[in-house]
């Protein structure tokens, strides 16, 4: 379990986060959403122990990975946006890889990249940048790490990759993994997530699975606007209104409208799932 | 498998699979494909398919063998048709309806339609 409590931190002069408070529990996929310079990235991080708190606790499996302990560091696995392109050959890398990831499984490796469909014998520098993140997934993924960080994984992918992505993931995902998906592409990963959180400057505006999202909000998808609605966004064909959901009526979550419901309604989504 | 917009995603599988049980390819006893494989088919979180489990268990169009599997009850096929039916009398046909009104379309003008 990572569990992050009353945490600070902030860049020299800049502060990010002040006294956040948020777990994330073994067994999910969870969808981090946030807007540009909220902390998404700075929060994985943390979680890595590439950044320490200034104060506050964040700890992973109780023991902060800022310590950076060997035990700690080979249960978790980042794989950031701007990553560092490794030299050699993907598989000559997850050979390097190997000795400090216990569970690191060649094999599977091999698999992963024939699903992922690239050929890990080349040089990663002759590989496309979408080729390259590939690699580096089914890297990750064959690494067998109980925590896998992906800061917006689908970037760059095409668009049969981003439909191998959502199946290798869903694939790979088990009881004990914690996965967590920082991403603006939420069209990519919409289905796959779940839990999902909202983070905003200094806080958590939302942690809630989508089945809880559906008990306490109604997406109505229609021909008119509703103006007592929480938000309401044209579409083609008409109005998404996102209204509360007393009577618990079941409808379909689109994530980017909840998401501008909820930076549309920061108090009152807080009071609703608090 | 292309979603649709404005239904949950849940019940959209449950609807593939009611579709694939009046068509006749999943039978009584048929076992379904387990909600780790189906959520890698569709790339979809497994807590949604176990939705969709949990919702076709809850009505008996399918049950669970504890440690084997999923797989068709016996009249699975009959309880389909009762709940799609009841489904489009609920949520569709009201649609329609309005439509006809927009439309000024009347119940004589849609039964000649209809025969």
């Amino acid at each position: 379990m990572i569990e992050i409590k009353n945490l600070d931190f902030g860049y020299k002069y800049q502060p990010v986060f002040k006294n956040i408070s948020l777990n994330f529990e073994k067994g999910n996929i969870y969808g981090l959403l946030g807007e540009n310079g909220v902390g998404k990235t700075t929060l994985l991080k943390l979680i890595s122990g590439l950044q320490k708190p200034t104060a506050g606790e964040c700890l992973v499996d109780e023991v902060a990975p800022f310590k950076r302990l060997p035990e700690t560091l080979q249960k978790n696995f980042f794989i950031s946006e701007d990553f560092a392109i490794p030299e050699g050959t993907p598989i000559n890398n997850i050979r390097e890889l190997a000795p400090f990831y216990p569970n690191c499984n060649e094999a599977q490796f091999m698999e992963l990249c024939k699903e992922m469909e690239v050929d890990p014998t080349h040089k990663f520098s002759e590989l496309s940048f979408g080729q390259q993140k590939k690699c580096l997934i089914a890297t990750a993924l064959a690494l067998n790490t109980d925590y896998l960080l992906l800061d917006e994984p689908t970037n760059g992918l095409d668009i049969p990759s981003k439909t191998l992505f959502r199946q290798v993931i869903a694939k790979h995902a088990n009881e004990n993994r914690t996965i967590i998906i920082s991403t603006h592409q939420v069209k990519d990963v919409e289905n796959l997530i779940d839990p999902i959180i909202i983070l905003d400057h200094d806080e958590v505006l939302l942690k809630a699975t989508f089945r809880a999202i559906t008990d306490k909000l109604y997406f109505d998808y229609g021909t008119e606007k509703d103006d007592t609605a929480l938000y309401s966004e044209m579409i083609p064909g008409g109005y998404v209104n996102v209204t509360r959901n007393p009577e618990g009526v079941d409808s379909k979550v689109s994530v980017e409208i909840l998401f501008n419901t909820v930076m549309k309604n920061k108090e009152t989504i807080k009071q609703l799932f608090g | 498998m292309e979603f649709n917009a404005h239904k949950p995603i849940y019940l959209q599988i449950c609807d593939q699979l009611y579709g694939q049980i009046l068509s006749g390819d999943l039978k009584a006893d048929d076992r379904l494909l387990s909600v780790r494989d189906l959520g890698i088919e569709l790339g979809v979180n497994p807590n949604t398919i176990m939705r969709s489990y949990e919702t076709m268990t809850a009505a008996g169009i399918i049950y669970n063998k504890r440690g084997i599997g999923y797989f068709v009850a016996e009249n699975a096929k009959e309880l389909v048709l009762n709940e799609m039916k009841n489904e489009f009398i609920n949520n569709e046909l009201p649609q329609v309806i309005k439509k006809m009104k927009l439309l000024g379309i009347t119940p004589e003008e849609f039964l000649k339609l209809a025969n």
